[in-house]
């Protein structure tokens, strides 16, 4: 990432090297550096801090810049390439400014046999965007996530790393309807949605302060309890879950975005492929998400 | 075969669960330290504070209890192995990554009751003398982590952290530390160079982390729910836990039954009930279909069929059945579910958390995608098959670590259960399977019958 490709097709350049990366602003500067040294203090090691540092820098700006690397680097007295192997080895460290709200479908086999599939196709007409895609107004982004330790919920869609369970077609429309228009937004498990630089902060390890955030959404999910109440012979667990049918959620938007016949239907084709940013020539390469 | 419910007696739900962790999550603000401690929180911790490190090492050993993470390495043997005596610092870090396709059940359990986990730090770091302990949560899970940044705060608040814990001279300190998204971080090499601020790629052992963990210093990693299942069997007794589960599986753990099931959610039993057991008395699968496949323990374990809704799921029983037991998560699938398309799926899962650092699972799990997508789309023949299988025979127990064996798993049972499945996709030229019908919301458009 230190050189910029030649346009001169003759022999090989190396380029300029790419000027380093903008300071932050001196207050930005002096308030990370407090929230820093705090993270730092909680690790026998500093390096350990280099995780919640790159969720501190994200909460600054939506997602981690050179100037939030470099800053990282400075901090912990490593060199900016250490901390781009490490940013670019977690699908959490964004690496492009992207929306308010990260809108993500499980698409891991058991919520995409139950409906993910569906949804994330439906989502993908409905805001117009591909996987890691952000809309016009900037609110959301969308993409399909791995397996989010739910599997009793599925299918689940999680926003900004809140839970959204039992979703439809229908319900995971609406929801991000919801979200474009502003509407406060509650998730079927966790508390009343902040925006992802908000949700960074409390990642990089520094508690949740809105009042009543802690208790929001009940002690446990309908699913967690299911067993519970089997035990102690309460009876009918049919009405202890989500609704299957989609209850008051379904509307028409229910519906298969398609109706896949055998003979259309690309089934695994049509979600996870697309993971490959790295190399744009080579889409089908289902390698990890990096380089720039 | 169907499922028709025929519980008598012996088979009653009172009978068979035993809720223990899950026992009061229904109660409001079931994760505060208050109704923690109306649930006998904290009692286990004074019991174990009251006996000598040593003791309490044997007494854990002695209680059977293995852990819940999936290998079911026997708990006690773990802290054991830490040297004493050795002048440097000793670390707990219980690994909260819970990230294996199918598994649910920690990310519940620290979200209704976080002091269970805490409570069994403490516990853990007084028996291996260690005064610095981290939990490595994924990071994906925000909720949860509010409830254990809240819990941690009460805790140190009540002094059951901090400096000299219930005045018997321990000194703790508890760090949570929230993932950034890689499965792989589930490994505990790996997890260990990730708290250490790098990528998370497993390490060679040995040296083993009792020996050489965290900063080089010897560390006990254990699964958030082996931990959280210390208190109990301090405070009830090791003659009760043994009560429940077989000899060399004693204990009650949480099993986590989803998808194509009537009620899918946590059920908390003692080791050895049946997937027979927890349908009967759930519901069974969702009307009007029946079980086509499952995994014992999360999409890592090879998969079962209807052939094994009576195969014990504790350690030896699944084992011996030719899988194993993980993490307990049944992810059920019926008729509707094409094996192909799931296997698929999870090997692209594979493939994308694959760490590339040894080469026959980055290069193994990747041609494994290509060979797949190829088949589910009518475009394979019929030497790929044992192609497939050769290149799964060539990244198990050929990789660095079990993130490689478990990418073999699915291909091998489901090749060993469903080769006709894969032939049809390749003879038909396409998959035979409607998707559609496969959908939580399916049957409320139109009747399947099964």
């Amino acid at each position: 990432m230190t050189t910029t490709p030649s346009e001169q097709g003759q022999g090989v350049s190396l380029g300029m090297p790419q000027l380093p990366a903008p300071d932050y602003p001196d207050d930005v500067r002096a308030r990370l550096e407090t929230d820093a040294r705090e993270i730092i203090a909680r690790y026998p090691g500093s390096r350990s801090a280099l995780l919640p540092l790159l969720h501190l820098v994200q909460s600054e700006e939506g997602h981690v810049t050179r100037t939030g690397m470099q800053f990282c680097a400075d901090m912990l007295g490593l060199t900016t390439a250490e901390v781009t192997a490490v940013a670019t080895f977690y699908t959490m460290y964004r690496r492009k400014p992207s929306g308010d709200y990260q809108v993500g479908v499980c698409t891991n086999t058991l919520c995409a046999v139950m409906g993910g599939d569906a949804i994330f196709e439906a989502l993908q007409e409905h805001l117009g965007v591909g996987n890691g895609g952000t809309t016009d107004d900037g609110k959301v982004t969308l993409e399909h996530i791995e397996c989010n330790a739910a599997c009793d919920f599925a299918p689940v869609v999680m926003v900004n790393w809140e839970f959204f369970d039992n979703q439809t077609v229908g319900s995971a429309k609406r929801l991000v309807d919801d979200l474009r228009a502003g509407a406060q937004v509650e998730p079927t498990r966790g508390a009343p949605l902040c925006t992802y630089k908000e949700t960074a902060r409390i990642l990089a390890g520094f508690p949740d302060e809105r009042p009543g955030a802690v208790e929001a959404s009940g002690s446990a999910g309908p699913a967690s309890l299911i067993g519970l109440r089997l035990a102690r012979g309460e009876a009918a667990p049919a009405r202890v879950v989500h609704p299957r049918d989609g209850g008051p959620q379904r509307d028409a938007g229910d519906a298969p975005p398609h109706d896949a016949s055998p003979a259309e239907h690309l089934s695994s084709h049509d979600a996870p492929q697309d993971t490959s940013s790295s190399d744009p020539a080579h889409p089908a390469g289902p390698v990890a998400e990096e380089g720039e | 075969m169907t499922l028709a419910a025929e519980i008598d007696n012996d088979t009653s739900p009172e009978k068979l669960l035993a809720p223990v962790l899950s026992a009061f999550w229904d109660e409001d603000k079931s994760w505060s330290l208050d109704v923690y401690r109306r649930h006998d929180g904290y009692e286990g911790l004074r019991k174990a504070l009251a006996m000598s490190p040593d003791d309490l090492i044997a007494y854990v050993k002695d209680s059977g209890l293995r852990g819940r993470g999936g290998a079911g390495f026997p708990t006690g043997m773990k802290w054991q192995f830490i040297p004493q005596g050795d002048g440097k610092p000793h670390y707990l870090v219980v690994n909260a990554d819970e990230s294996e396709p199918g598994t649910c059940k920690d990310i519940p359990l620290l979200f209704a009751n976080p002091h269970s986990l805490i409570e069994g730090i403490v516990i853990a770091c007084y028996a291996i003398r260690s005064s610095h302990a981290f939990i490595y949560l994924r990071g994906e899970v925000v909720p949860v982590l509010r409830r254990l940044h809240e819990a941690v705060r009460e805790a140190y608040a009540a002094g059951y952290l901090g400096e000299n814990v219930l005045g018997s001279g321990l000194n703790l300190e508890l760090t949570v530390h929230a993932g950034a998204g890689a499965y792989i971080c589930g490994e505990e090499t790996a997890l260990l160079d990730s708290l250490e601020g790098r990528r998370g790629q497993p390490r060679l052992r040995p040296p083993f982390p009792a020996v050489a963990g965290l900063y080089a210093c010897p560390t006990v990693v254990n699964n958030v729910e082996s931990i959280a299942s210390v208190p109990a069997i301090l405070n009830r007794g090791k003659d009760w836990f043994k009560s429940m589960g077989s000899e060399k599986s004693p204990g009650f753990t949480l099993y986590s039954l989803s998808g194509h099931v009537t009620n899918p959610g946590q059920y908390e039993a003692p080791l050895g009930i049946t997937l027979r057991q927890l349908l009967d008395m759930s519901g069974g699968m969702r009307p009007g279909h029946r079980l086509k496949f499952w995994t014992p323990g999360g999409s890592s374990t090879p998969m079962f069929t209807d052939e094994h809704l009576d195969v014990p799921l504790d350690y030896e029983g699944v084992g011996a059945a030719g899988s194993m037991l993980g993490t307990k998560a049944l992810q059920c699938f019926d008729e509707t579910t094409c094996v192909v398309r799931a296997v698929t799926r999870w090997t692209e899962f594979y493939a994308h958390e694959s760490c590339g650092k040894c080469t026959p699972c980055r290069e193994g799990t990747y041609w494994l995608v290509q060979l797949l997508r190829d088949i589910e789309a009518g475009k394979g023949s019929m030497t790929d098959l044992d192609k497939l299988n050769d290149i799964a025979d060539n990244i198990n127990g050929k990789s660095f670590c079990a993130l490689g064996d478990g990418a073999a798993s699915p291909i091998f049972s489901s090749l060993k259960y469903f080769r006709e499945e894969y032939e049809q996709h390749i003879t038909g030229k396409g998959c035979p399977f409607d998707p559609a019908k496969s959908t939580a919301w399916a049957d409320q458009r139109t009747e399947v019958n099964a």
